[in-house]
């Protein structure tokens, strides 16, 4: 293998990896978007994910049906939980100063991450994520797994989904009128409230596609998986501009890459501080994002 | 009213005074068990800790999730200032301070220029940036087993406990100090009004970048202390010190003491420090005891325990003898009362 | 009355542009000092716009803007930040109050002093004398200023606490403190009753007088602004339209067809 194979493998390892950010990231852009506010629960809502597609597997197995249903059960779980939450604890605090929405978001976090901790049959220690037999397929130099194909498919599918919905359907333009100006929207007889839950759901059933996701790439999980990540994807939708669904894409692609080249090129060890200190120069030269855009506050 | 001033000045002097020396004593003295005593002295750094969220997220009105960053930076530059440069303690811990404040002016300078809630994040960064790199510079630092630092206070069982709470309550009572003075005053208001209203602040001759600046870099240095404090106290740090949830405890006490509020904060240290030793039978469900009541709190009384307010030592003194004067009062009538009509009784 | 033609302010061909909106286009103005000016125009003209580019709030896209402080000294207020222009001499009130609500009345009058301060941070961490004699200052400038309002009792109320025609008074008083040359006053009279107009009215008047100040403000009501304003500006989706003597203006057929439409100009 020479080097430039090397290189190409790890730019696909990149792309499978940012793909999963990308899926996460979606989830903090669009709320925080339509209600500004940054969901900290959200990589703990893609760790509740990654378990319910290890109940299923460890009962049905890893079957193409058994991935299927694992899905479907870690996108369903996520939606009723991001309901729950978003009904208990932002809805009440919609009007309150942001900081008190933020430190909620915080109790949530971690009281999911506490909560899986002490429950019973899930309990503090990690486990190992049923994987299905690993094929290798090669085309040309580019030698890749049939996992990472599945992840990179499987979230392009998804993110064409959500492209549809935003842009192409009344609940989309609904959101994006929303995320504008909720005030006149509510004047326009859209209902805030139905429309705020939505965006929540929708953002919680990609974090749980993109548990399972993550899960079957690391497959090792235990309740604190989620804080990394999603600390990642939130640097992600910064990066590609806070707000912007094409802008969570690009970052959390972006992301990856760097993120799986700093580890081979450069150090493995201080690749996570190596992407935290992306976040740091994005906002320095660019605050507002690759894709976002700058808003005039009237005075 | 000059009277007044020195008057209250006279008490407030007096209950710091008591509250530093008298526990000292009774520590010295057995009094006070070297358990309860190193439960209050962490109380103390707790506080310490506790004020400097307060100034950045009560005071200064940001949210800031790193500040046990600044914890960390503070406690590992004392032990290598002290071990590896031979530098006095005392000396060394105002240094680890020093750079703690200058870490926290290198990432509020780019972050505070921004409108927004990236200040939050950057800081919830910085931690993780912290705490991976005091991990992976075993040479320096001792790696993720953490590294021993054996001083007077940590390890001498004549003096340390009582001296452990001398130092740590006395900065702490110190700093009270300085950061009243501190916002009772023009500049206090200019940060105030930097909370309160950005725009008014800075039509009005405030700049808002210099007081976000200054709020944050005075609450970077006070966490540097107590990260100095706390490395000679406990004589064993951990690169977990600079960890989120470390810095999510200290917001905790903020919250619940009320944000804004220095009496608030500095309480709410000290009575979770106690209840944290109190519940450790509830293991594992102790975790959830935390964010619980921090979504409470928020859904139900955000303003914490004391809102913007301040416990007021004077006010309360002024009360009770506002309370002895009325009832002299009342005794002076009801006496005159009953001369009037012994006197009316005996005319008759 | 002569010698105040010495000029403090002044705009030349000022625009502004957001996204695809020119929402100020080719303004043009000169204040005098003491001068006492209005700045009318239709909801939505751009009046509060071309204050704000005067205060430092936004940054015009053309144009210069040129004032002239209370030394003589010659600056340029493009691109400055509002604490700056305010630091030499240009103070304003918002269309929608901005006081500092959990802050005391009094409190709020001091913040503006924050620039004249004569402390340092040492005076103020360990209290000597001066520090002392700078809060005395402080306090003594802050009841005179109250006083000129009839607030001076209301000192420690909160200012969230006060009725609606005196936040706009605190708002006044706060600008002033900060002893400014130009007083830009955005809607003053905004929900006030006549009675209070006119005391408002009065109040300018000698703030104008005592302070030597010049004052430009925004206003929708017509008495107050053909009371008290020496000249008016007329401001038309960005443009001026119009300027002239108060007279002068509302007699000026353009002016009405902004105001009440084609048909009225007749």
């Amino acid at each position: 293998m020479n080097g430039i194979s090397i290189f190409v493998q790890q730019l696909i390892n990149g792309l499978s990896l940012g793909s999963i950010y990308a899926l996460i990231a979606l989830g903090y852009t669009m709320v925080y978007g339509i209600v500004k506010l940054i969901n900290f629960a959200h990589g703990d809502v893609m760790m509740v994910g990654a378990y319910a597609g290890y109940f299923v597997l460890c009962a049905v197995g890893t079957t193409p049906f058994g991935m299927t249903l694992a899905f479907l059960a870690a996108m369903v779980m996520c939606g009723l939980l991001s309901l729950v939450i978003e009904r208990l604890a932002y809805r009440p605090l919609r009007n309150a100063p942001r900081l008190n929405s933020l430190i909620t978001a915080i109790a949530v976090e971690l009281i999911l991450q506490n909560v899986m901790r002490v429950l019973p049959f899930v309990g503090p220690d990690p486990r190992q994520f049923p994987t299905m037999p690993t094929k290798m397929l090669s085309i040309g130099i580019v030698s890749f797994s049939n996992i990472q194909l599945i992840v990179i498919v499987l979230s392009a599918v998804l993110m064409v989904v959500l492209n549809y919905i935003v842009n192409y359907t009344k609940t989309g333009k609904a959101m994006r009128a929303v995320s504008y100006d909720l005030g006149a929207a509510s004047l326009m007889g859209i209902s805030v409230n139905r429309i705020i839950a939505i965006t929540f759901v929708i953002g919680s059933v990609l974090a749980g596609a993109g548990g399972v996701l993550y899960a079957t790439a690391y497959p090792q999980i235990d309740p604190v998986m989620g804080y990394i990540p999603g600390l990642k994807a939130f640097v992600a939708a910064v990066l590609g501009g806070i707000g912007s669904i094409p802008g969570a894409m690009m970052g959390g692609v972006i992301l990856g890459i760097a993120e799986t080249m700093t580890k081979a090129y450069v150090s493995s060890q201080y690749a996570d501080a190596i992407s935290y200190m992306i976040l740091i120069v994005i906002l320095l030269v660019k605050p507002t994002g690759i894709l976002g855009k700058k808003t005039h506050v009237k005075v | 009213m000059k009277n007044k001033f020195y008057r209250n000045t006279a008490i407030l002097g007096a209950i710091a005074f008591v509250a530093v020396f008298v526990p000292t004593l009774l520590i010295k003295l057995d009094v006070i068990n070297a358990y309860t005593a190193q439960i209050i002295t962490l109380g103390g750094i707790n506080a310490i800790m506790a004020l400097s969220v307060n100034i950045v997220c009560g005071i200064t009105g940001q949210l800031s999730l790193g500040q046990a960053g600044f914890e960390a930076i503070g406690a590992y530059s004392v032990i290598l200032l002290t071990q590896n440069l031979g530098i006095p303690l005392p000396v060394s811990m105002v240094l680890a301070a020093l750079i703690a404040a200058f870490f926290g002016f290198l990432i509020g300078f780019p972050t505070l220029k921004l409108e927004g809630d990236y200040l939050a994040i950057v800081t919830l960064a910085f931690g993780e940036i912290i705490r991976v790199v005091l991990v992976n510079q075993k040479g320096i630092t001792g790696g993720p087993n953490g590294k021993q630092f054996p001083t007077i206070l940590s390890t001498d069982f004549v003096w340390g406990p009582a001296l452990s709470y001398l130092v740590i309550v006395g900065v702490l009572v110190a700093i009270i100090i300085l950061l009243q003075n501190f916002i009772r005053s023009t500049y206090g208001r200019a940060i105030l009004a930097v909370r309160e209203d950005e725009i008014a602040a800075n039509s009005n001759g405030v700049s808002v970048f210099r007081y976000k600046m200054v709020g944050f870099v005075v609450a970077s240095f006070v966490g540097g202390i107590g990260g100095a404090l706390y490395a000679p106290f406990i004589g064993f740090i951990k690169p977990d010190l600079a960890s989120f949830n470390n810095s999510i405890n200290d917001l905790i006490f903020v919250v619940l003491g009320g944000m804004g509020s220095v009496t608030g904060s500095v309480l709410a240290a000290f009575v979770l420090t106690y209840l944290q030793e109190f519940l450790r039978f509830l293991q594992n469900y102790r975790l959830l005891f935390y964010p619980v009541i921090l979504i409470l709190v928020m859904l139900f009384r955000p303003q914490g325990l004391l809102g913007m307010k301040e416990l007021s030592f004077i006010r309360s003194i002024e009360l009770v003898q506002h309370i002895k004067r009325v009832r002299a009062m009342q005794r002076e009538k009801a006496g005159a009362k009953q001369a009037n009509e012994t006197e009316g009784a005996a005319e008759k | 009355m002569s010698d105040e033609k010495k000029l403090i302010l002044q705009a030349s061909d000022v625009s502004i542009v957001f996204g695809g909106l020119r929402a100020v286009s080719d303004f043009n103005m000169n204040l005098h000092q003491g001068e006492l000016v209005g700045l009318i125009g239709p909801n939505g003209a751009g009046k509060t716009t071309v204050f704000n580019m005067l205060s430092g709030v936004y940054t015009p896209t053309s144009g210069e803007i040129t004032f002239w402080d209370r030394h003589g000294k010659v600056h340029v207020v493009n691109k400055k930040s509002p604490a700056a222009l305010n630091k030499i001499g240009i103070a304003r009130t918002f269309q929608n109050i901005r006081l500092f609500g959990n802050l005391t009345v009094a409190d709020n009058v001091r913040i503006a002093m924050h620039a004249q301060r004569k402390v340092s941070p040492f005076d103020v961490l360990f209290r000597t004398p001066r520090f002392f004699r700078d809060e005395l200052m402080m306090t003594l400038r802050v009841e005179s200023l109250l006083s000129l309002f009839n607030m001076k009792k209301k000192g420690d109320a909160l200012a969230k606490n006060l009725p609606y025609g005196e936040q706009r008074k605190l708002e006044i008083a706060r600008a002033l403190a900060a002893k400014p040359t130009l007083l830009l006053l955005d809607e003053p009279a905004a929900g006030m009753n006549p009675q209070e107009t006119k005391e408002l009215m009065e109040s300018i008047a000698a703030i104008r007088k005592q302070f030597k100040v010049t004052i430009l403000l925004i206003e929708h009501d017509m008495k107050l602004v053909m009371g008290i304003c020496e000249r008016l500006f007329v401001l038309d989706y960005g443009r001026i339209i119009a300027q002239g003597t108060p007279q002068e203006v509302v007699s000026n057929p353009q002016v009405i067809k902004a105001y009440l439409g084609e048909d009225a100009a007749v």
